[in-house]
């Protein structure tokens, strides 16, 4: 199906609302097209193209919800998926949690969410793009393996308070390994765009290169307390398990990092280096997002925290209404405000310690001081008086992100970035800390 | 790797979920999209029509927090063109749609061309013509009322609240996949696969301190139906934790003693670092399985296909060519089935149309064999797939995904109490908790869920804050202890994410209270 314009959804959403015979009912259009194509030992593997579209309609009476879907668009099939939801809504057990629907609301100024350029992608231009990052790797004699894919999508939703929203977006990721023939070496690049022309895929795998080249002949150091300099996309998976766990009612419950004793919660208190601003912009150019959640809430600028002071909470709209606070939905997206140095120039200020370039299978080892453990990966580097002085081998480390915003020593200039584990897309700064824990040392390349 | 939960599908009513689609009529579709790729170039196509459907009772305390039946029906179809794969997937299932789905799977395969260096070579397989299999299941989950599920979770909560529990979150999965594959080799496999897995979080506060204790649920999920919740005396093993299940659960009695376990938690003493003689029951040791020979014997991630995302193995072929790679003591017998009886990864026929079946991949402590598909089987000398090609769904293209990785039981009669009695100073492992591993498979970290330290042959008491980091080859050498087969559990999981764009899928791992000697333990509290 082709993306509907903005006038298209709104007449549909119209018809199905027309439908209704609920108290309330809601209405959620997503339509997709993707491609995609992966390679490996300088080769293309998998390919494909999906096309799937979906409307869910949610109808209410009282405090009982029936929800059903469907991906046929006529008449009949409208008006049978209408029917469908109020017949489980009946059926429904009450939810004594459940919000009524909300009215109209105001999003401002549509984000630049969509490009033009990620809309024509075809095939072919995906096979170039994969052939350039190809010969790049087969010219230095190494060995890649990648994945790129583009997608475009459109939202909407309309319910029978009077709301509308709609979004149109374009997504492209890419992503490269390139490996030495011995094993030896390997070195990572990954980037996230909303337009398909900023892709620069043979540069991106010359990043890699460069990284498998140089990090042949690792050297084993002892694990323990290192002064490091994390590149932006292994400071996203360590900072977004800090965004995943700022949530109102968690922390309120008194189980999360942001509980206190006597059911009191950390809001409002000094977690972490005061140079430390982390804030959520829909409108911002480099990190578009929708203006607007999938239960219609508009998504603003939020500032999470400001000068180290944690300043806000997401949370549901049942939660917040109980305890008082403002509905913040979870953003879309979120920025570290970054410094003005490169990374080149925070190497150059390091005495001694080590550029990581990746971390790998990150995941929590204690909630309560949102300890994680995870691993570096594709090129870790000991440095000593400013310079890069040989390749290192690859750390286990058992380390919060709490523990590491308080021991910042530097904030880099913050890129677009984008995390290898959830492939959420960040701007985020280079970040050199103080005394992170690795604990043991691994064999893997 | 292991993902955090995720949600697929669109929503659907539970009624929609007992419809069965007429073979007669995927047939039909399959023949539209294969008589279309063959006429557009294809040299072999093979074709996926799924319907996939999935229900999430969600419940927290005394609420129901959400009921969600799902569903995702669609065709994905695969080819080989121009000597190069393509594939191509539309929930379009109108014969125009279908038809055009696989010209695109052509085209593509056909533009990709040009970026292969040898075109895909694939294990010979018969075709099968119409056959079917269903999963052995007595109670088949969509056809329990949703009521009886949601009772069923709210009394399981309101028994760990009675327990002296602050909170509670109790979720019951369940998944039917409704595969039909259709192939060029002249298969038409029409396939109906059940799994489900309940499972409880319980967390309990010391406002005093501020610190909170959780203790998940002892389930496993499983590829059975409804009656995995109907535990008979046979399925529960009493140890000094408190009870563990085999082949049932008891989902009520879990939550009651989980209640109780995380009190004790709180009060536990703090783990003092240091080498221990580890027993780790099976509701652990799956995991530890899966992570440290599951995926390192997984043939496409040995051979690189996998090393932008899930990474490679430390188990390179000249390890397995050479025939005396000591993976692990001779205790250490470890297999690949794809056929056991209420395991997560049982189907009759892999989503290459290939019959499945049981072989080794660790014999004696050796490395014997990898699990391979089609395109990679004459990689390894081998004539034939071995059956572990997987998709999670009809818009996913297939490929390699792990069998059941099982460790055998030990020949010698040997309970846990005998394991438990032999060890001067050790930890008790129950239960699965954080995980981690890197990407060559050599190094690890795991925690549980409950420690319970061993001195002088006895549980001394609980522990908390541990955690193990081990060296996967050194690790397997220290195993010296494997209980008997009347101990063997399976544990599992249900989302195993690999590939781009990321796949999930299900596996089990069986074991018995397997011994490993002085491994590295450490203490995992911190201060924020």
């Amino acid at each position: 199906m082709p993306i509907l314009t903005k006038a298209e959804a709104k007449a549909l959403l119209t018809k199905v609302l027309s439908y209704s015979k609920a108290e309330q009912c809601e209405v959620n259009l997503n339509c997709s097209d993707s491609g995609n194509i992966r390679y490996a030992r300088n080769a293309v593997s998998t390919s494909g193209g999906i096309s799937a579209n979906s409307l869910v309609v949610s109808s209410a009476f009282g405090k009982k919800l029936g929800t059903a879907t469907i991906n046929e668009f006529d008449d009949a099939s409208l008006e049978k998926i209408v029917r469908r939801a109020e017949e489980l809504a009946q059926l429904a057990p009450e939810n004594p949690e459940f919000m009524p629907f909300l009215g109209p609301q105001e999003y401002g100024a549509d984000s630049p969410t969509f490009s033009p350029a990620t809309a024509a992608v075809t095939p072919k231009d995906r096979a170039d793009a994969v052939q350039a990052s190809l010969k790049e790797a087969i010219d230095s004699k190494l060995n890649a393996a990648g994945f790129l894919s583009n997608s475009i999508g459109c939202s909407a939703m309309m319910n029978s308070k009077g709301l509308f929203a709609y979004n149109t977006s374009t997504d492209v990721a890419f992503n490269i390994t390139v490996r030495t023939d011995d094993g030896k070496g390997s070195g990572y690049a990954t980037r996230g765009y909303n337009d398909f022309s900023k892709l620069n895929a043979k540069a991106d795998t010359a990043i890699a290169t460069k990284k498998a080249m140089s990090s042949i002949t690792a050297k084993a150091i002892e694990p323990g307390k290192y002064t490091v300099i994390l590149e932006p996309t292994a400071v996203a998976v360590m900072l977004e398990n800090l965004f995943f766990s700022m949530d109102a009612r968690q922390a309120d419950e008194g189980r999360s990092f942001m509980s206190k004793t006597g059911g009191k919660t950390k809001l409002g208190e000094q977690l972490v280096d005061e140079r430390v601003n982390i804030y959520s912009d829909p409108w911002n150019p480099e990190l578009p997002t929708a203006t607007w959640s999938g239960d219609g809430r508009p998504q603003e600028k939020v500032n999470w925290i400001e000068k180290g002071v944690v300043k806000n909470l997401y949370s549901s709209r049942y939660w917040a209404q109980k305890t008082g606070i403002k509905a913040i939905p979870f953003p879309g997206g979120a920025i570290m405000k970054g410094g003005t140095k490169t990374l080149e120039e925070l190497i150059k200020g390091t005495e001694k310690g080590i550029l990581v370039t990746r971390l790998w299978y990150i995941r929590t080892v204690d909630p309560q001081t949102l300890l994680l453990t995870g691993l570096t990966r594709d090129g870790t580097f000991y440095i000593e008086n400013g310079e890069i002085k040989f390749p290192v081998k690859n750390f286990r480390f058992n380390e919060s992100p709490i523990i590491m915003l308080n021991n910042l020593d530097e904030i880099g200039i913050a890129e677009r970035t984008v995390s290898a584990e959830s492939e959420a897309n960040y701007l985020l700064p280079p970040l050199r800390i103080r005394d992170f824990t690795f604990t043991s040392l691994s064999d893997a390349v | 790797m292991l993902p955090a939960i995720p949600v697929f599908g669109k929503e659907i009513s539970p009624e929609q979920a007992l419809e069965y689609i007429d073979p007669a009529a995927k047939k039909i579709m399959s023949d539209v999209a294969l008589n279309a790729a063959r006429s557009k170039g294809a040299t072999y196509t093979d074709v996926r029509v799924g319907r996939y459907l999935n229900q999430y009772v969600v419940t927290r305390e005394d609420k129901v927090e959400n009921i969600v039946n799902t569903e995702s029906y669609g065709i994905g179809i695969r080819v080989i063109s121009n000597g190069s794969w393509g594939f191509a997937a539309t929930d379009k299932m109108d014969k125009d749609s279908i038809a055009k789905a696989a010209e695109l799977a052509v085209t593509i395969a056909k533009e990709n061309a040009r970026l292969l260096r040898e075109p895909v070579k694939l294990a010979p397989q018969k075709g099968y013509g119409e056959v079917s299999w269903k999963a052995p299941i007595e109670k088949n989950a969509f056809e329990v009322p949703v009521k009886e599920k949601v009772d069923l979770l709210l009394a399981v909560n309101d028994a760990a609240m009675k327990g002296g529990a602050d909170y509670i979150n109790s979720i019951l999965f369940a998944v039917n996949e409704q595969k039909y594959f259709a192939s060029t080799d002249g298969s038409y496999i029409d396939q109906d696969i059940h799994r489900i897995w309940p499972t409880f979080f319980i967390t309990k506060i010391d406002k005093a301190t501020g610190k909170f204790e959780t203790r998940n649920a002892l389930s496993a999920p499983t590829g059975k139906g409804y009656e995995y919740l109907n535990a008979r005396p046979q399925d529960k093993i009493q140890t000094a934790s408190g009870t563990l299940y085999k082949g049932r659960y008891d989902m009520l009695e879990d939550a009651t003693q989980g209640a109780r376990q995380v009190g004790e938690k709180m009060k536990a003493k703090s783990v003092e670092p240091g080498k221990y003689d580890l027993v780790l029951d099976p509701s652990h040791l799956w995991l530890t399985i899966h992570e440290s020979c599951g995926h390192p014997t997984e043939l496409d991630r040995v051979l690189g296909y996998e090393a932008n995302y899930a990474g490679t193995s430390f188990l390179t072929l000249d390890k397995w060519e050479s025939k005396k790679f000591n993976y692990g003591s001779k205790e250490v017998n470890i297999t690949a089935d794809k056929t056991e009886v209420g395991s997560l990864g049982a189907v009759g026929y892999d989503d290459e149309g290939v019959k499945c079946g049981k072989w080794d991949v660790i014999k004696d402590g050796i490395l014997v064999n990898y699990q391979a598909i089609r395109d990679q089987a004459h990689i390894l000398g081998l004539n034939a797939s071995q059956g572990c090609c997987y998709a999670d769904n009809w818009s996913s293209v297939q490929f390699q995904r792990m069998a059941n990785i099982s460790l055998q039981p030990g020949k010698a009669k040997l309970s846990i109490a005998d394991q438990i009695k032999n060890v001067e100073k050790g930890i008790y492992i129950v239960g699965d908790g954080s995980f981690s591993i890197d990407q060559q498979r050599y190094n690890f970290q795991f925690g549980g869920q409950l420690y319970y330290e061993i001195k002088e042959g006895k549980i001394a008491g609980m522990l908390k804050d541990v955690a193990y980091q081990a060296n996967t080859q050194e690790f397997w050498n220290s195993c010296v202890a494997i209980c008997d087969q009347s101990d063997y559990r399976l544990g599992g999981s249900f989302f195993d994410g690999k590939g781009q764009p990321g796949q999930v899928s299900a596996v089990s791992h069986g074991s018995a209270t397997t011994r490993f000697n002085k491994v590295n333990v450490i203490n995992t509290a911190r201060k924020i």
